[in-house]
């Protein structure tokens, strides 16, 4: 589908979607608690079929935090970025695990890289980090580790 | 000594139900690194393998936020040592990208040339490696004897065997050795001769083939689902080689084949990886004759700033697709960086795949996944 028809399918699905400017794909920003309604129509809609997420990554921006999703579709070859901000002191957002199992492991690294909380993710523990590691998130720009942080 | 006794009781609990718990590495020879996998055993059936990963996480995402765009390159050579050159390429391309720079014809050529010769090496590391976890010795000594030639030619070259760092924004750092294109040739003549002794020795034994077929199964939707990329997906029968779909340098000149298998088993992602070694020499051959003159370097400021926004770019190493996403607030250091491993992917899929079936075929099945653990921990 080319960028025009998708963005008439995706406002259809979802009214409050906004666009962000530049960027290769058509990049689109979302409330988090539209999150999980709106990944499941990206999935099973015949016409999107956006059926392989191939990034799943988090950002600080020091006043909150984005999630940022690329999905693609093996049947039609497009490609979206949907972001979502979220609160950075109580980062949450719904779990898509189940919609896209690839999903599992990058969500409990942005969990324990950036402290965003996944509501109903089946297995939310530490996969990079250390048992017992607690508190700071590595990740965050406000991260400071007076042994290991590297700087040039 | 007793106190030695106690922690290894711990380790291998037995549950209420019976099951077992065994550890495999983070010190085992067919992790091929610091993989750490903790399985969960009914008898000799697999009930759950869950991966512990970070025992040589760097987080080399956190290191790059204060590295230039010219030094961040030679970083990410540590992540997937087997495919330096393609690791190094796509974090070129993602620089170009928003630098805007034209790559001059004779860089493209050399840098798509070493791609493939990286794709050689690390599919003829996978290929002994794997075969000596199944308990064949004598491929690994063929295939290493193949594998030291092309470090050759990359030594002559580059002047490293292993993180070559050779790819820099704007083309590459230094021109190809005179000796470069007859070694190739050299070295494709040597490969051509010694393809078949792969076939006799391991790809057409029996025994082999009863170890890889029916295992590991993935079916073509899990293969999406889990975001599997490379030789595994294609396994599957998933299109998704990157040089096809968005062609970057000069791959949608040459002539190649994507090579899919429908078994979706350990033996299918095997004949993938053998193929398409074979469709390397191809791409080789095409390019190695007529390497154009001129520049094998465009002219780039020598600090190199990104105009703020996010780039994303990807490629296809020996494993997958790799990614590279930055997003740049217009500075000299990027301010976030993130590298999409096919690694980190394709190991998730690892408890898909193995739960129901047996201990022992556990190990083809990594094998087959060619997991290298530095690209999946960062």
């Amino acid at each position: 589908m080319i960028t025009e028809e998708l963005k008439i399918k995706i406002n259809e699905l979802l009214p409050s979607v906004t666009y962000e400017e530049g960027g290769e794909w058509p990049t689109l920003n979302i409330e988090s608690k539209d999150w999980l309604r709106f990944a499941d129509s990206l999935r099973n809609d015949d016409q999107l079929f956006f059926n392989y997420l191939f990034c799943v990554t988090c950002v600080d921006w020091k006043t909150h935090l984005t999630m940022v999703y690329h999905l693609t579709s093996t049947k039609h070859r497009h490609t979206i970025v949907v972001k979502s901000k979220l609160d950075r002191n109580n980062p949450e957002i719904e779990t898509v695990s189940h919609i896209w199992r690839t999903a599992d492991f990058h969500e409990r690294e942005a969990y324990e890289m950036f402290g965003v909380k996944f509501l109903n993710h089946p297995d939310l523990r530490l996969l990079i980090l250390p048992d017992g590691w607690e508190g700071k998130n590595p990740m965050r720009k406000d991260f400071e580790d007076p042994v290991n942080m590297i700087r040039l | 000594m007793y106190r030695e006794t106690e922690i290894i009781k711990d380790a291998t609990a037995i549950d209420a139900d019976g099951d077992l718990v065994i550890n495999v590495g983070p010190q085992h020879p067919a992790t091929h690194g610091v993989l750490h996998l903790v399985i969960t055993l009914n008898g000799e059936t697999i009930k759950k393998v869950e991966p512990h990963l970070g025992y040589i996480h760097r987080s080399i995402e956190k290191m790059c936020e204060s590295l230039s765009y010219r030094q961040f390159i030679y970083v990410t050579s540590r992540m997937d040592y087997l495919s330096a050159h393609i690791n190094n390429h796509a974090c070129a391309l993602c620089v170009e990208k928003g630098l805007q720079v034209e790559i001059p014809p004779r860089a493209q050529v050399i840098r798509v040339l070493m791609d493939e010769l990286t794709r050689l090496a690390s599919h003829e590391l996978w290929w002994g490696a794997m075969a000596m976890d199944l308990g064949a010795f004598t491929p690994f000594f063929h295939a290493f004897r193949e594998r030291e030639t092309i470090n050759d030619i990359m030594e002559e070259t580059c002047g490293a065997r292993l993180t070559m760092n050779y790819m820099v924004p704007g083309g590459v750092m230094a021109d190809i050795h005179p000796n470069f294109q007859k070694r190739v040739k050299d070295f494709i003549q040597l490969y051509k001769s010694k393809i078949d002794e792969y076939d006799e020795l391991v790809t057409g034994n029996i025994i082999f083939q009863n170890r890889m077929k029916g295992v590991g199964y993935l079916s073509t939707e899990d293969a999406i689902s889990y975001g599997c990329t490379g030789p595994t997906a294609r396994g599957s029968g998933v299109s998704c080689d990157i040089r096809k779909l968005y062609p970057y340098e000069v791959y949608s000149k040459v002539e190649f084949d994507e090579i899919l298998e429908k078994g979706c088993d350990s033996f299918a992602r095997y004949m993938v990886r053998i193929k398409e070694m074979q469709q390397s020499i191809r791409i080789i051959e095409q390019l190695i004759e007529n390497i154009p003159e001129g520049d094998f370097q465009a002219k780039t400021k020598a600090v190199l700033k990104l105009p703020k926004g996010e780039f994303y770019s990807r490629v296809e190493t020996a494993r997958g697709e790799f990614g590279v996403y930055i997003i740049s607030e217009g500075g000299m250091t990027p301010y976030r960086i993130k590298f999409r491993s096919p690694g980190f992917s394709n190991l998730s899929a690892l408890d898909h795949m193995a739960r129901g079936s047996k201990i022992g075929d556990l190990i083809a099945m990594m094998g087959t996944l060619d997991l290298v653990i530095p690209d999946i921990d960062r």
